[in-house]
């Protein structure tokens, strides 16, 4: 599968992240770090050899009785018959080992478990607009979802606010680190974050109900272009205080972000389930000149699968989620094979805290619906939509999502072949360290669930 | 014309054949009963029942035969619980019966009466190997939900198969919830309407009125209040489900069987000797609510090595109207988490049918009713699909909406 992403103008933004505070007018210069930065550090690991497997690498091959070498946190070779001295070995035979899931659409921490109304902190649901609050800022660490998504070989994660907003809020990338106390100890480093944006029912439904707009499509599609307008012309204000020109705005958290994606430090995510809703949010991005890096639920995609692969653009998406509302009532099951047979790139997401705990299941519905469907799709294949695409769309592709020499060991053992239900994840590693073994688990590593009445793990 | 062409022909496949005698040869086929799986089995239909099951059954005059050509040869599936008939699509403002605002009637809402077997739902969950399903509404104003139906997928007339075969009660969080909040007030409210029930026509004819409930909800409720048809009770706690057996112990003509369950683990011995059921959600492992702290993955495995008898589908709020194909997935997830692969497959099949009453389904035997589907694989994977699926017989049309609209937009039929 060919994917044909229009060349990433983010690649040097994204490396200066922290640079989300410089969109701002009168930030002032300091030293150290930016505000919230990630504090995330690997946890300690040994060279680690994983032998006699069967390997899935991320970009769509298979490896029969192949060999995985982590060292120093990165994946250090592939291959048949490696030897490392001094390494942890690990004797895989039977066992299947592919690259971590990404799941590029998750609310874990932002929605947690309990669901009461305390922790339904993922919607800033007081204006159509809300670009300026960040999803990171409502993690809380403990949720025990994390725990649950890391057994079911979840190694990075894109949280967002939700989707009654046209502007929802940035999204942040996160490390599921058991145990961590703060949020900024689970974000991933350098990893750009993210503007969430909503199509359709939910902001006209939200606003319409309370007679403002948005109330209607063409009320979604007006916010949108009102307020990249406004953003331009305050990245225009800014840019040009900065050269010395005039007065520099007053700043402004909402601009900045809508700044930060029109310059591509901000990546762009966009709940969107029609084709034709889809479109138009293309024409907005092309009269905005910025890009957009995922449609996500994209229940049409496969409608318009040739304009998603023609405009860079990936979907993310459900197997087999249908019929809950209008937007969703064409789903069908070959959404994602029918996406990426179109040299799309498809990924799967999970949008929920329990479908984060069997993305594998969710990618093997949609091999198996699109092999019927006539299409050849190979369960390495298959593989490529949970790792390297959700990597590609978080920018993070050059960190994580294969098993390519020098990327971060982020490597799963499976029981069984991972398209199976049958198969579990034994043992999950990031950045080469073990941080989950299937049968060894202890305490819960939530503070949440420490002392209350179960008395095994319920990962 | 094309487009007139195109009704017609969806209008002949939704039309079921006649029942016919048909052999379906050289299985593996899972009888679910005393026969166990038989390899190089073969089924013999006839009018609409298992006619016979075993090896080299001879093919009778006239029959047609099926090839199976080793592949699983199972009962149709039954979801323990599904919304699927009560709405075309179920948010967007759509007509959705599955949902009861208010509190004008509700323990004698029928999801019987609002089932629409033309819904798109139905051949989608056919499709995939469902056949049967148990189907209630939700209330927002009582602690009882209504009266739930059984119904076929096979879209015909008649497919609700058994009205008002339970009655669905709230009996934990969310059951207090619609009691001011809190449980105090929940069992005293459950217990006065259980009386107002059995008390009706009389307090009502007297002018005395129910406690609780009006005079069309004691109607209903009063069967089930009397022993006559079960309650489906929601809760999730082990606190309470062993409120629950202590209340049947000193009520014990009334029968219940327990939807969600997440802690019943930890009373699985005390609900073993309770002869109490359990439908649980093997996929229900976060302390998502207070009522589920404890909740396991190997919640099944756990209740069926205590001797529990057990189904399989979602947890109570998940229950939809367009998923119910996902019960043989749950099953799956039970098997990867210790249930033995029968136990799980009887789960989507057997047990639901025993649980509910329906006696004549859920097993490949003779006399059963001939609900049966070829799977091109283990029917718990989520790669499988249904090669052909027979609900009373007749050979359903493996066509749903959604395959005329994979189709329509398949990559390998469109011109480039």
């Amino acid at each position: 599968m060919r994917l044909n992403l229009r060349p990433a103008i983010v690649l040097v933004a994204m490396l200066s992240l922290a640079a989300c505070a410089t969109t701002g007018a009168d930030t002032e210069e300091t030293e150290g770090p930016a505000p919230f930065a990630s504090t995330y550090a690997p946890r300690p690991s040994t060279p680690t050899l994983i032998r006699n497997a069967t390997v899935f690498d991320g970009n769509g091959a298979e490896l029969s009785n192949a060999d995985v070498l982590m060292r120093d946190g990165q994946i250090a070779a592939v291959g048949q018959n490696l030897s490392a001295e001094g390494a942890t070995v690990i004797d895989a035979t039977g066992r299947f080992v592919t690259p971590g899931i990404i799941d590029a659409h998750s609310h874990l921490g932002v929605y947690p478990s309990p669901s009461i109304n305390a922790t339904s902190d993922g919607n800033e649901l007081t204006q159509p607009n809300t670009a300026e609050v960040w999803a990171e800022h409502s993690v809380w660490p403990q949720d025990p979802g994390f725990l649950r998504a890391v057994a079911g070989g979840i190694t990075t994660l894109h949280v967002l606010p939700g989707s009654g907003n046209l502007f929802g809020g940035r999204g942040v990338t996160l490390r599921p680190v058991l145990g961590a106390t703060t949020v900024q100890e689970m974000k991933f480093p350098d990893a750009p974050q993210s503007l969430k944006m909503a199509c359709g029912e939910n902001p006209a439904r939200v606003y319409g109900t309370r007679n403002s707009s948005p109330a209607t499509g063409m009320g979604n599609v007006a916010g949108y272009r009102q307020a990249f307008a406004d953003a331009a012309r305050y990245a225009r204000n800014v840019r040009n205080a900065e050269e010395g020109n005039g007065e520099a705005p007053d700043r402004d958290l909402e601009m900045e972000t809508l700044a930060g994606v029109l310059n591509g430090e901000i990546i762009l995510q966009w709940h969107c389930y029609r084709a034709d809703e889809m479109a138009n949010a293309i024409q907005v991005a092309h009269e905005f000149d910025f890009e957009i890096a995922a449609f996500h639920h994209a229940v049409e995609a496969y409608k318009i699968a040739d304009l998603l692969r023609d405009e860079g653009i990936c979907a993310a998406m459900w197997a087999d989620w249908w019929g809950f509302k209008l937007e969703a009532y064409d789903g069908i099951r070959e959404n994602i094979a029918f996406v990426d047979a179109n040299e799309g790139c498809a990924i799967v997401h999970s949008d929920s805290e329990v479908g984060i705990q069997r993305l594998n299941q969710e990618a093997a519905k949609a091999m198996s619906d699109g092999r019927r469907a006539g299409l050849e799709i190979s369960r390495a294949e298959a593989w490529t939509w949970l790792s390297r695409n959700p990597a590609r769309a978080l920018h993070i592709g050059d960190e994580t999502g294969t098993l390519e020499n020098g990327r971060r060991a982020d490597v799963v053992i499976w029981s069984a072949d991972p398209l199976s239900s049958y198969a579990v994840a034994e043992r999950v590693f990031i950045d080469g360290a073990l941080i989950y073994e299937r049968g060894a688990e202890g305490d819960p590593p939530s503070d949440f669930e420490l002392g209350q009445t179960y008395t095994r793990s319920a990962q | 014309m094309r487009t007139l062409a195109a009704l017609l022909l969806v209008a002949a496949l939704a039309t079921p054949a006649a029942a016919e005698t048909v052999l379906i040869n050289n299985g593996r086929v899972v009888t679910n009963g005393t026969g166990g799986i038989i390899e190089n089995g073969d089924v013999l239909i006839v009018d609409g029942r298992i006619s016979a099951v075993g090896a080299n059954i001879a093919t009778p005059r006239g029959a047609r035969v099926v090839e199976a050509e080793g592949r699983y040869v199972t009962p149709g599936a039954f979801a323990a619980m599904s919304e699927v008939g009560l709405s075309e699509i179920s948010g967007s403002g759509a007509p959705n019966d599955a949902n009861i605002e208010g509190n004008l009637i509700s323990a004698a809402a029928d999801a019987g009466n609002a089932f629409n077997p033309n819904v798109t739902a139905i051949p989608a969950t056919r499709i995939e190997g469902v056949t049967r399903a148990a189907i209630a509404p939700t209330s927002s104003g009582s602690i009882f939900d209504g009266r739930g139906a059984l119904v076929s997928m096979s879209g015909a007339a008649d497919s609700v198969f058994r009205e008002r075969a339970f009655m669905v009660v709230e009996l934990g969080e969310t059951g207090a919830g619609r009691t001011g909040g809190s449980r105090a007030a929940l069992w005293p409210t459950f217990e006065a309407a259980l009386r107002d029930a059995r008390e009706y026509p009389n307090r009502y004819r007297s002018g005395q009125g129910g406690a609780v409930l009006n005079e069309i909800d004691a109607a209903a409720l009063q069967p089930f209040a009397r022993g006559q048809g079960f309650f489906l009770v929601h809760l999730e706690s082990a606190a309470d489900i062993r409120r629950l057996i202590r209340f049947q112990r000193a009520n014990p003509s009334l029968r219940f069987v327990i939807h969600g369950g997440a802690e019943a683990w930890q009373v699985a011995d005390e609900l073993a000797r309770a002869n109490i059921s359990v439908i649980v959600d093997p996929l229900a492992n976060l302390p998502d609510r207070f009522e589920r702290l404890s909740a396991r993955l190997d919640n099944a495995a756990l209740l069926n090595t205590a001797g529990v008898r057990i189904a399989i589908a979602p947890a109570p709020g998940t229950v939809d109207a367009h998923q119910a194909r996902l019960v043989l997935q749950l099953a799956g997830n039970a098997v990867a988490n210790g249930l033995p692969w029968d136990v799980a497959f009887a789960a989507v099949s057997r047990g639901p049918a025993e649980i509910f009453g329906a006696v004549n389904l859920g097993r490949l035997e003779r006399n059963y009713i001939a609900d049966v589907v070829i799977w091109d694989g283990d029917p718990l994977e989520v790669t499988s699909a249904p090669t052909a699926v027979f609900i009373e017989g007749v050979e359903q049309s493996l066509t749903s909406r959604q395959t005329q609209l994979r189709d329509r937009y398949n990559p390998r039929n469109r011109r480039r």
